[in-house]
């Protein structure tokens, strides 16, 4: 019954934010930046605001929290209030503490698989489109294969096999991923790599890792960050989804997916703390989607 | 026509090629261990007569392609070797979750089609609306949102209020306005992550065409916004439109995953998590042949569709 009013309550209060926080921006940039800042949407300052809150926790996460990340402080399942804010979990940790570290472990996990993938699955692409010939059709078919099996299961497979430790888990997304990162790499690379420069940049007798770093890479690099942000969407939900189903990051340490596993038992009693951690992956993912809007329509000079 | 029967011939056989190579991919990823199913299975203590024992079992003692053949030639006849955690045939675990994985694929794909295709509509009949971008926006954050977060998000609303049951025990003697009543939540929650997706690409496909030159024709002869949109647009967008839905049909299949443990209905999703905890290798291979081969039979049928939608797709290469 509450529900749709706190939701309500909560878009009113974000929006408000995101206009001062907007406004506040466009205000203590220098002047070029300020005209971006002041010309952008609201979901976006939104977006911006909420990552900027993120990083802010999740480098700060030791200062802010009041407890420590697997201390136990308390009898289990307390309730709201005192020095709990938030309550206690199932042994009894803080809640609110173990949020503010999820915030490190979770971001900063699904952070370093996006970047491996990106680094493997880019490196791969941009070089499969510069050699052509072979390389890039056995490259291209051995992707085509493993795309065709739908990307959770896979990384079941590949977690079944290799066994799931934190370890393992960042390198089999990061290798599931990679071969999403190689298809879009590619084909935007193979736009690049017809453009008259860099025949040119052949011609010099420059070599392949030149050609990628100084020639492919910089002009690759707007699209390739849009596909970051959405890529880095994909893989926090899919390791937060998997740490739900106890096969990804695991306690004691913690992290928003196996927080809500571990208290969901709370749910049916009517608590809503278990839906705290959720909430958290969700915001996080909205924020960054609408980042990624953004730049997106920026990029592409589009004007509804 | 017969065109249309080789272009369906040539994309049965392409998917059958893949089939077969994703078959070779999923038997083929145990082949990348260090050392072999058996150590792995067992560890550092193993002892030298366990570990050739257990090789013995595993039949790891033939070489690889002997084995893939035995297993594909098994699979394809429905038999898929016993499980190792607890020695049963694999087809007798499989044979009453598939029927019920599948129901709830059905279910959710009959409730998200539609309000995707009405609302994607509607977006595009009125656009840039209030309707319209609430709708987007809701769409976006939906697409954003994990599926157990939704799912938690309606037992706390639905299912506390004692509406709907927040597990779902299905038998296979429930009835089946039983089983929809009680599969309900999970069908609801599926849906709600499907139709953001569909409804948002149906949206675009539509608006792409209502700058052509024709719909321009229909709208100055004087037909109605929604006679141009349902007459004139959606038969040529019938091809996107195709495409999106089979790629979230297809996404069932995975979120079908985290939603029947959330629910703890008795599917293929539940059935293989457990199996990845327990390091059941054969059956977690067995699950994933079938999911896959749903995704590409899915693909498969929406090219297909959307070839015969668009005859001039069926020049192209």
């Amino acid at each position: 019954m509450s529900l749709p009013v706190f939701l309500i309550l909560f878009l009113i209060s974000s929006f408000a934010l995101a206009f001062v926080f907007r406004a506040g921006l466009s205000r203590a940039l220098p002047h070029n930046q300020a005209i971006i800042a002041r010309d952008m949407p609201l979901t976006a300052a939104f977006g911006i605001m909420v990552i900027a809150v993120y990083l802010f926790v999740a480098i700060f996460a030791p200062l802010l929290a009041p407890f420590a990340e697997r201390e136990v402080v308390g009898s289990q399942f307390q309730p709201w209030g005192g020095a709990h804010p938030l309550g206690t979990d199932r042994l009894g940790r803080d809640m609110l503490s173990r949020l503010i570290y999820g915030a490190r472990n979770t971001v900063g996990i699904a952070f370093a698989t996006t970047a491996l993938a990106f680094v493997v699955g880019a490196f791969l692409g941009i070089w499969a489109a510069l050699r052509g010939g072979w390389l890039d059709q056995v490259l291209s078919r051995f992707v085509d294969a493993l795309m065709a099996i739908p990307s959770l299961i896979f990384s079941l497979l590949l977690l079944t096999i290799f066994g799931t430790s934190v370890l393992t888990l960042i390198l089999v997304i990061a290798a599931v991923d990679a071969t999403r990162v190689y298809r879009i790499s590619r084909s935007v690379a193979q736009g690049i790599v017809v453009m008259d420069y860099i025949e040119a940049a052949r011609l010099r007798g420059e070599g392949t890792w030149y050609l990628i770093r100084h020639e492919i890479l910089p002009n690759a690099l707007a699209p390739l960050v849009a596909e970051f942000g959405l890529r880095f969407c994909f893989v926090f939900l899919t390791i937060s989804s998997l740490s739900f189903l106890g096969l990804g990051i695991k306690p004691p340490m913690a992290d928003w997916g196996s927080m809500v596993r571990d208290n969901a038992t709370l749910i049916t009693f009517g608590d809503i703390t278990p839906l705290l951690p959720a909430g958290a992956i969700a915001l996080l993912t909205v924020a960054v989607n609408f980042v990624v809007d953004w730049q997106l329509h920026r990029a592409s000079g589009l004007k509804e | 026509m017969h065109e249309v029967l080789k272009m369906v011939a040539q994309r049965l056989a392409l998917g059958a090629l893949t089939l077969f190579v994703v078959s070779i991919v999923i038997f083929g990823a145990t082949e990348l261990l260090p050392g072999d199913l058996a150590s792995a299975i067992l560890g550092q203590s193993a002892t030298p007569e366990t570990l050739a024992a257990m090789r013995a079992q595993l039949g790891l003692n033939d070489p690889a392609p002997v084995r893939y053949w035995a297993w594909l030639t098994g699979a394809l006849q429905g038999d898929f070797g016993v499980s190792l955690a607890t020695r049963r045939p694999i087809a007798d675990m499989i044979e009453q979750r598939l029927g019920n994985t599948l129901f709830l694929a059905l279910y959710a794909a009959a409730l998200a089609v539609p309000l995707a295709l009405v609302l994607g509509v509607l977006a595009a009949l009125w656009r840039n609306s209030i309707f319209d971008r609430v709708a987007n926006a809701g769409a976006l954050s939906a697409i954003s949102f994990p599926e157990f977060f939704v799912a938690y998000i309606l037992v706390l609303w639905l299912a506390q209020s004692g509406y709907f049951p927040s597990m779902v025990r299905i038998s296979p003697t429930s009835s089946l306005a039983d089983k929809l009543y009680m599969s309900f939540l999970p069908a609801l929650t599926l849906t709600l992550v499907v139709t953001a997706h569909m409804m948002r690409m149906t949206r675009a496909a539509i608006i792409n065409l209502m700058a052509s030159p024709y719909i321009e024709m229909a709208r100055l002869k004087g037909a109605s916004p929604l006679r141009i949109v349902l007459r004139h647009a959606l038969p040529n967008a019938l091809a996107p439109i195709i495409n999106v839905i089979a790629l979230n049909l297809a996404y069932l299949i995975t979120g079908v995953v985290v939603v029947e443990v959330v629910f703890v209905y008795p599917g293929l999703g539940q059935l293989m998590v457990d199996s990845v905890a327990k390091r059941d290798i054969a059956v977690v291979q067995a699950i994933a042949l079938i999911f896959a081969s749903a995704y590409v039979l899915l693909n498969l049928t929406a090219d297909v569709l959307s070839t015969l939608t668009n005859p001039r797709l069926m020049k192209r290469g």
